[in-house]
């Protein structure tokens, strides 16, 4: 029986044949929890009186931010010597850990900006902690810059303001441009973490206004800015919520890129190559997603919010690790292939020396740490352990930091001139000024957890079957 | 005098059909309160393009200016820095600087741009003193219609409200409920 579409043409017979395959898209919100649900879960993590955990979590990691207030402090009262840089090793630590931090803070942003474009809607349930990540990220790498320049006291001369001297900025500087970069993505970033949460903090204040705390009514009523939930505010709310979106997509790009022109611009071999703005970029994402899932995996666990942060999104989160991560293996493989294909002699030992030469130990972390771990996500049985996820994440990390560490260092070490080479090693102000900002990010990300919304309530609720007018089944409410 | 009805509506549907009937009625000085932004019911309520993007233009407009001012007058004018016989301005070598502080200047338009046109923050509303407002940012969903509308007739548009779904309709004074 032929069946007559609209132009005019018959249904082929064989289409009778064909099965459909039935690919229903994962759930976002596991379990179908309704609004009220979702408001409650998120809501509780800060209503409820302070768990244990919170505390001994609070105060191991502001111990540990003592370190870097201790290290800072005696770095300034002492000198730059009680750092180990040593001619021709410059730049060491310091640089090598704020572009590690920078590049973790990107994850944040791409998933709110960047997934928000794209409109993944997986997106939902971690946008709020991951901006707050990139947030004290920055925080934690803006400290470096400052600290290194060994006179402190004038990091102002940084910006373009009258100083008694009668100099300007050298704009010319990629040292220059990063002040405007990481300025410009700290303050976007905080503006779309900030607008995004009003509507999340008025959420909060009307809960507290029948509440017994009435600090928290003031509190929480003074940053939501009056809110109260119109559709004409939503309108323009979800118009600048765009645009910040679209205004931090070419940020994030760029952000990274200016940092890596710190040594791109230079002449060193290893360091002077076009590939290091994409190759920086893709590195940033990667480090930055294995961190959020090292932050959230344990928060999802102890707050119980396995129906928001759901498998799916771990899964979704480990395929981005695994995409960018190859993107940073094809970089480290192009890297030498051109090496050796430029015919230039010093860039070819540039490399050589790194997998061969006095660094090679932090080379071969950091190839199996980029390079092999991230590809065990093609396996699902991998991705869906979440302890096993968590591992890799770990791994991640430290062999991202590793890869900065390797292109800074070697680089500078044995450069150009045999006479100049030399062996750069931390000092233990170095090492325990890096791991203090460990402890500094933790503290801030707890008190994020323990007084902000710390999901983005209202734009999980749009995203379940209930919120959509769309959607066939959402009449499962009521 | 009373300052608007208040109605409440039960799920995302019936907002929506509520408003475009509100909307098809002719109201004008109306709103919709919900605990997250509703696909389609800008349209439902016959809402024009929001006005915010023209905050951002201007930011970045004054960005991009700023900046080239900026740099011109800092590198080229009132201290020409000699950087190995370059041009002392040219579009090329400042350019990271215009990117940035374009973009700075337009997120700060676009977030400052948001609170003008939302006429925010307005910390006092009649519809917070309503008993069921706390719901409506966890929940539930309201339509509001003042009384100032000119097609606003108390007892009438109170009853048009009920049949359009609404439940709970009451009058909202200006003083507190």
């Amino acid at each position: 029986m032929a069946e007559i579409l609209e132009h005019g043409v018959e249904r082929p017979e064989y289409l009778s044949l064909v099965n459909q395959q039935s690919m229903p898209r994962a759930d976002l919100v596991d379990n179908h929890r309704d609004f009220h649900w979702i408001t409650e879960k998120i809501c509780g993590v800060l209503e409820k009186p302070t768990p244990r955990w919170w505390w001994v979590s609070f105060i191991v990691s502001s111990g540990m931010a003592l370190f870097t207030v201790m290290g800072l402090t005696y770095l300034v009262s002492t000198g730059v010597g009680v750092w180990g840089l040593v001619s021709p090793i410059n730049w060491g630590w310091a640089i090598v850990n704020f572009v590690f931090w920078i590049g973790i803070g990107h994850a944040g942003t791409l998933i709110s900006a960047i997934l928000c474009l794209l409109k993944q809607k997986w997106r939902t349930s971690i946008n709020r902690p991951a901006e707050a990540m990139t947030i004290f990220a920055v925080m934690c790498a803006g400290l470096f810059p400052v600290f290194h320049i060994g006179r402190v006291w004038y990091a102002w001369w940084l910006f373009p303001l009258p100083n008694a001297n009668g100099i300007w900025p050298n704009f010319r500087s990629p040292l220059e441009w990063d002040v405007f970069a990481v300025s410009t993505y700290f303050t976007v970033s905080v503006l779309f973490w900030y607008m995004g949460m009003i509507p999340d903090l008025a959420t909060v204040r009307d809960r507290a206004r029948q509440g017994v705390q009435k600090w928290r009514m003031y509190f929480y009523g003074i940053l939501a800015m009056g809110w109260r939930a119109s559709n004409r505010h939503w309108s323009n709310f979800e118009m600048a919520y765009l645009l910040l979106a679209g205004l931090s997509t070419p940020l994030v790009l760029s952000v990274h890129t200016i940092v890596s022109f710190d040594f791109a611009v230079s002449l060193l071999p290893g360091w002077h190559t076009t590939i290091f703005p994409p190759y920086f970029v893709a590195g940033a994402i990667f480090s930055g997603f294995a961190m959020v899932l090292t932050l959230m995996l344990p928060i999802r666990a102890v707050c119980g919010l396995h129906d928001l942060i759901t498998m799916h999104h771990v899964e979704n989160m480990c395929k981005i690790i695994l995409a960018t991560g190859s993107m940073v293996g094809y970089g480290y493989a192009m890297e030498f292939f051109m090496a050796w294909y430029s015919g230039n002699p010093y860039e070819g030992f540039a490399f050589i020396n790194r997998a061969f030469g006095q660094y090679a130990w932090a080379y071969w972390i950091m190839i199996t740490c980029n390079v092999i771990s991230p590809q065990l996500f093609w396996f699902k049985r991998i991705r869906r352990n979440i302890a096993l996820v968590w591992i890799i994440c770990i791994f991640v990390n430290v062999g991202m930091w590793f890869e900065r560490f390797v292109i800074v260092v070697t680089s500078l070490a044995n450069d150009f001139l045999p006479s100049s080479w030399g062996y750069y090693s931390p000092t233990v102000v170095d090492i325990f000024t890096f791991f203090g900002t460990f402890g500094l990010f933790s503290s801030l990300f707890l008190l994020f957890v323990r007084f902000l919304p710390m999901m983005a309530i209202a734009e999980i609720k749009a995203v379940i079957p209930q919120g959509d007018p769309h959607h066939p089944a959402h009449k499962i409410n009521d | 005098m009373h300052y608007a009805l208040i109605a409440e509506f039960k799920t995302v549907l019936n907002v929506l059909d509520a408003a475009k009937r509100i909307r098809d009625e002719g109201f004008k000085n109306w709103d919709v309160l919900t605990p997250f932004p509703i696909h389609g019911l800008d349209a439902a309520m016959g809402l024009k393009r929001s006005k915010v993007p023209f905050f951002t233009f201007f930011g970045g407009l004054t960005g991009i200016i700023t900046a080239i001012l900026m740099v011109w007058y800092m590198n080229a004018y009132d201290y020409p820095l000699t950087v190995g016989g370059k041009p002392f301005f040219s579009p090329v070598f400042p350019f990271p600087v215009f990117y940035e502080l374009t973009i700075l200047l337009a997120a700060f338009g676009t977030f400052f741009g948001m609170f003008i046109v939302n006429k925010l923050p307005m910390h006092y509303h009649p519809v917070f003193e309503h008993k069921g407002f706390a719901r409506v940012t966890d929940d539930h969903f309201w339509i509001v219609i003042e009384s100032i509308d000119p097609k606003f007739e108390g007892e009438r548009t109170k009853r048009f409200l009920e049949e359009i779904g609404g439940v709970d309709v009451t009058f909202l004074s200006n003083d507190g409920n």
